[in-house]
């Protein structure tokens, strides 16, 4: 290269006489993405998070983590001479006194929604094309204790502001906290600082967790993960006869998938922006600040503990008791033990097929979902099921807004998610099978075209 | 001096890198593909340039607008359309000024030399070692006193190992039933088919045993156990308003009103909808609730009409733990 476009090769020289990074950059420049819509999903869970830093940082600025009582005199007249906790009124002056407060708290609070929204997609993408098998299940662990760690974190956020909902969230909490087997007790003491709704202190816990620990735990998984993506090398569907087990076929990083992944970056957040700007999202105000006597009724927690709250609600009333002394109380059911079992089940998955098939290889390819009937079966049964649960936690909205039954409701699900996962699982399994037989018929009818074809032209 | 905006235009609309790019020769990297179709660059410049004034827009919008004028919808407004534009440049550049290729790279493989190695120096770093076992024994013994020196201290958190907290209640004989503005209720304030929320006199209102809630049942109606005879005068009953599913305050009645579908009055949790039965002294009807609703003994003050505690909560207020007695 000639010394016309001067400059980079000066940046250039500079940068790799200081630092040996020329032979990295020249691999990372040409490393291979493979193309299709799906692998998106990831960045946009990844871009999210950087709003979310990016808009929480704007927040800790003006947030008070303290339950001091106060009386509120801010621009929003309906609760003016309300006594309210330091904490509910500095999220008030936020949202009416500070110019752009609004703003970046609602963009932070849509940016966590479609934050867990694109893990759990990524999640169910990894999930029935298989790419969690050998060599990425280290990839795919990590990424299910992220979203593992993202639910607790979203949770939290919105219980900092102790509005009357997050007060009601923070409560179901401590119910489940409580009802753990053996230290419940203890445990819900030990994280509240003594019986609800706790110490002062408790608040500036969650707000370290929510500020702090828990956004640099994320962020070094997410380091981690990416590191993996990039050591392993992305997965591929077989769409090329040149895209093999051993050759991955895609865009290079420059010159044409980085101004892809920007603009993909600068969609995402501009999508946030706008949704921060012009879709209102938990207006607090409405709420009011919280007392420990006080709730409302169909109150629902943000989308992703939607499975939690269902299943609370459609658990039998019992606790598990011997003799006179509870053993586990009611929410550990529905709030500990239900998310714990899906996540193992996502989490020993990958080996339990490893088993089951005897398939030790390593897997660079993807498979298509309907490639593996008995997977894409199981995946689709298990997301029945959580989704059953799911939508019972809206049981009380269908109750309010349309006149449903709340009680009726209540059986119903119970039924279906006993009932439903396996329809599905025998249904997918079936609809996949089908799929393989008309894709033979098809690789058949065009093996005797083609041969037709030969044999006109001679 | 008039040709400089000519100059400027000249050299911001006019084509340049075709020669640089004309003069490569030999092996590229990068394809040299088809030439970019025309007017891509400037549909691209275009973008750019919205994506700037709506920048632009945004500062002007956080000047002159308030939190009272749709402050937030300008702003988001200005921001969102500012990224989007940029992202709709980044876009048409990838797909149309550079060339879009379908390279290829090998997978990684394995490295078998360099694990063989691996296994070779921890073997040999270790081959002076002859009590390999006593010498892990002891490592791990250290570890776990180590571990646990690090996590003795989030004892200090709460009070861990004494739960008797949980069951500590405000309430206890004699003590007045007041609300939210610390007024004494009065018998006759409670009136039949609605709940009142009371608190005890002079305690902590935010306290998880504090709240009950109060309403009137027909006498006759009652079905409560006998030891509880007496714990309802004149059909006023009192329970803690703290739902012991999970911990949410108990605020809706269903009255008789709701007849059809469900004849008994009945207090619901809105969290979870656990339903308890006051005139069977808090039993659960429905929902999750695995425990009855703690019961306040009343008595109606002879003198003033006061209503007051009888006695202490029937059971422990609030979610179960492991331990608490039903």
């Amino acid at each position: 290269m000639s010394g016309r476009t001067g400059m980079p090769d000066d940046v250039v020289a500079w940068v790799d006489r200081r630092t040996g990074a020329a032979p990295f950059l020249k691999k990372a420049m040409r490393y291979v993405f493979p193309d299709h819509w799906s692998f998106l999903l990831g960045e946009v869970a990844l871009y999210s998070f950087v709003v979310l830093v990016g808009t929480g940082i704007f927040l800790a600025l003006f947030f008070e983590d303290s339950t001091a009582k106060v009386v509120y005199h801010g621009s929003y007249a309906p609760l003016a001479g309300f006594h309210m906790t330091k904490a509910y009124a500095s999220v008030l002056h936020l949202s009416w006194d500070v110019k752009g407060g609004l703003l970046m708290r609602q963009t932070h609070h849509w940016a966590a929604n479609i934050f867990v929204a694109a893990i759990v997609l990524h999640l169910i993408r990894i999930f029935f094309t298989g790419a969690f098998r050998k060599p990425r299940e280290a990839t795919y662990l990590i990424g299910l204790l992220m979203l593992m760690i993202a639910l607790p974190e979203g949770y939290l956020g919105y219980s900092l502001v102790d509005d009357l909902l997050s007060g009601m969230g923070l409560a179901i909490g401590y119910g489940v906290a409580l009802s753990v087997p053996f230290i419940g007790g203890n445990l819900a003491q030990l994280l509240w600082g003594g019986p609800f709704p706790g110490d002062p202190q408790f608040w500036s816990r969650m707000y370290i967790a929510h500020v702090l620990i828990i956004p640099i735990l994320l962020a070094t998984l997410i380091t981690i993960h990416l590191v993996l993506v990039a050591s392993r090398h992305h997965t591929q569907f077989s769409r090329l006869p040149r895209q093999t087990e051993r050759t991955v076929v895609g865009s290079p990083m420059v010159p044409s998938y980085a101004p892809k992944s920007i603009g993909l970056f600068f969609g995402t957040t501009g999508l946030l922006f706008l949704l921060g700007g012009l879709i209102q999202i938990n207006p607090i105000w409405e709420w009011g600040p919280f007392a420990t006597s006080q709730s409302t009724n169909a109150a629902q927690p943000d989308w992703y503990l939607g499975w939690l709250i269902g299943a609370l609600r459609i658990v039998p009333g019992f606790d598990l008791t011997i003799g006179d002394y509870t053993v586990v109380g009611n929410p550990f059911w529905g709030g500990a033990l239900f998310p714990l079992v899906v996540f193992i089940i996502l989490g020993v998955y990958p080996f339990w097929e490893r088993r089951r098939s005897g398939d030790r290889q390593t897997h660079n390819l993807l498979d298509r979902p309907r490639d593996n009937p008995r997977r894409t079966a199981f995946g689709a049964a298990l997301l029945t099921w959580v989704l059953a649960v799911f939508f019972a936690g809206s049981a009380d909205r269908a109750y309010e807004t349309f006149g449903f039954s709340y009680n009726a409701q209540i059986w119903i699900y119970r039924a279906l998610v006993i009932l439903a996962p396996l329809v599905v699982y025998a249904l997918t399994r079936k609809v996949c099978r089908e799929l393989q037989a008309a894709d033979r018929v098809e690789l058949v009818s065009k093996a005797a075209e083609e041969e037709a074809r030969a044999a006109s032209a001679r | 001096m008039r040709r400089l905006p000519v100059a400027v235009i000249a050299a911001l609309l006019g084509r340049r890198g075709r020669r640089a790019a004309a003069e490569a020769h030999g092996e590229r990297i990068v394809p040299e593909g088809e030439p970019a179709p025309l007017g891509a660059e400037l549909v691209v410049a275009a973008l750019l340039v919205l994506s700037a004034i709506c920048g632009a827009g945004f500062v002007v919008a956080f000047a002159v607008t308030t939190p009272a004028t749709h402050q937030t919808q300008y702003l988001g407004l200005a921001l969102g359309l500012c990224l989007t534009f940029l992202a709709a440049a980044a876009i048409v550049f990838s797909k149309r000024l550079v060339v879009d290729e379908d390279a290829e790279e090998d997978y990684p493989e394995p490295h078998p030399a360099e694990q063989a190695e691996v296994r070779e120096i921890v073997r040999e770093s270790g081959s002076r070692i002859t009590r390999k076992r006593l010498l892990l024994g002891a490592g791990g013994l250290a570890g776990a006193g180590l571990t646990a020196a690090l996590v003795a201290p989030a004892v200090s958190l709460g009070p861990v190992f004494d739960t008797d907290s949980l069951r500590s209640s405000p309430w206890t004989r004699g003590k007045r039933l007041v609300d939210e503005r610390e007024r004494p209720l009065l018998a006759y304030d409670i009136e039949p088919n609605t709940f009142y929320t009371a608190y005890p006199e002079h305690e902590d209102r935010d306290r998880i045993a504090s709240p009950v809630i109060l309403v009137r049942l027909d006498p006759n109606a009652l079905k409560l156990p006998a030891d509880r005879a007496d714990w309802a005068p004149d059909g006023i009953l009192a329970f803690s308003k703290i739902c012991t599913h999970a911990g949410c305050a108990i605020s809706m009645y269903r009255k008789p009103l709701f007849a059809p579908a469900d004849p008994r009055p009945a207090l619901v949790c809105p969290c979870h909808y656990s339903t308890f039965d006051p005139a069977t002294g808090g039993d659960v009807i429905f929902g999750p609730a695995g425990r009855p609703l703690p019961q306040l003994p009343l008595l109606i003050d002879p003198a003033t009409r006061e209503l007051k505690a009888a006695g202490g909560m029937s059971g422990p207020v609030g979610p179960s733990w492991s331990g608490v007695r039903e």
